[in-house]
């Protein structure tokens, strides 16, 4: 059973997208800012990581970069999903070394599309 | 509820002028469709639509046939044929036209457009081997207002997450206020067309490569084999028919023969005898 890291502020968030990686198959846990999701990576490295880009303490592009500096921190599949949905944003996170990139809003169904576009499902 | 006459009337007329066959069972699609029209021109239901096309409306005719024939598209669908056309099949339609250096590829029943344009995509990504090639890619549709939208290349932020790349997006995608709109050069590339399937195809011209995936399974046997038919009519020899996952050939056509190891590609039968022609049923 793969595992992913869910990191979002937003409790409600963190409970839509537990509850489709559940029925998607997915061991999940929870963090709900970058500084708590990189202690849970260094703890255990997720297969993949759900991350949101506005957050207090650390932000999903702080966190990314962060990640990839760890030992084996290239090995989990980072997919963004987040309200910020110009260009520039996108760019940025795949520069950073992001996988995929959801916008918000989103659903059962995009989120099952990413997460098989990348070799997940 | 929809009387059983006016079910017969609306399920005759689809029948004729798109070959899609809706049984008693999909009512609740006439329903579900025909209802927003009716709205639309102020008519008070179903009742009203079909009362109004007894007597001849032939522009509301047309606006039914679009309503219960517009199918959902999008980017890369299935993942799978478009992987095999990168790896498969261009390279060897590639190799047989070396000469000529031309190839045309249909998508038939193109919807808004993302079948093509993900091809057309693909073949960007494939310039430098492509270099010196014309390339045209057409896609056909019966519905004018689906094809405005494919002209348009203009789509929302929930279709251009189902099944494109973020990186594609990011490569061949505007934002447009709320939306996104695909490349004017990947937009050039791709000449839309309002064709109905049921009607002679041979205005088209020749295809090496046919996108015809999904659109057989709302057919009738008849229809299928018909339409098969018609298709192979405008492919040479060595063409590559794609049907979708839920489709096949098998006991409906001769004309043509699956790929082997390569499931969802069909190729010409040398040996399969023409299926008997037949008028298929299309205003013009």
């Amino acid at each position: 059973m793969k595992s992913c890291l869910i990191v979002d502020d937003s409790k409600v968030i963190r409970m839509v997208a537990k509850k489709i990686l559940n029925e998607l198959g997915f061991r999940t846990e929870e963090a709900e800012d970058g500084i708590v999701a990189l202690d849970r990576c260094i703890k255990q490295m997720p297969d993949a990581v759900l991350l949101d880009w506005n957050m207090p303490n650390m932000n999903g592009l702080e966190f990314l970069h962060e990640l990839r500096k760890l030992p084996d921190g290239d090995r989990p599949i980072v997919v963004f999903c987040t309200t910020e949905n110009d260009i520039d944003h996108i760019q940025e996170a795949i520069t950073a070394g992001a996988n995929e990139y959801i916008m918000k809003p989103f659903d059962s169904e995009i989120l099952q599309a990413k997460f098989s576009q990348v070799g997940l499902l | 509820m929809l009387r059983p006459e006016d079910f017969d009337f609306l399920a005759k007329l689809l029948k004729e002028r798109s070959g899609l066959v809706i049984t008693p069972d999909k009512a609740y699609l006439l329903e579900s469709r025909l209802t927003p029209l009716a709205r639309a021109r102020n008519l008070k239901g179903i009742e009203d639509i079909v009362a109004k096309m007894r007597g001849h409306d032939e522009a509301l005719a047309r606006d039914v046939t679009e309503a219960m024939t517009t199918n959902e598209s999008f980017f890369f669908r299935d993942t799978k044929p478009f992987d095999q056309f990168k790896d498969i099949v261009l390279p060897q339609v590639m190799a047989a036209r070396m000469a000529k250096k031309s190839i045309r590829i249909w998508s038939a029943a193109c919807s808004s457009g993302q079948e093509a344009y993900s091809l057309a995509m693909l073949l960007k990504e494939q310039s430098a081997k492509l270099n010196g090639w014309h390339v045209e890619i057409v896609g056909t549709d019966i519905s004018v207002e689906m094809l405005d939208k494919a002209k348009a290349g203009l789509y929302s932020q929930f279709e251009v997450q189902r099944g494109l790349p973020i990186q594609m997006l990011v490569k061949y995608f505007k934002k447009k206020d709320e939306s996104w709109q695909i490349d004017a050069g990947l937009r050039a590339m791709v000449q839309f067309r309002e064709w109905n399937l049921l009607k002679d195809l041979r205005g088209l011209g020749q295809f090496d490569i046919v996108f015809c995936r999904n659109v057989l399974i709302y057919f009738d046997q008849p229809t299928k084999a018909g339409v098969l038919e018609n298709i192979s009519k405008l492919m040479p020899a060595d063409a590559f028919l794609y049907l979708g996952g839920a489709e096949t050939v098998l006991g409906i056509s001769e004309r043509f023969k699956p790929m082997a190891g390569q499931r969802g590609i069909y190729c010409l039968n040398k040996d399969g005898a023409a299926t008997p022609s037949f008028p298929l049923k299309a205003p013009n």
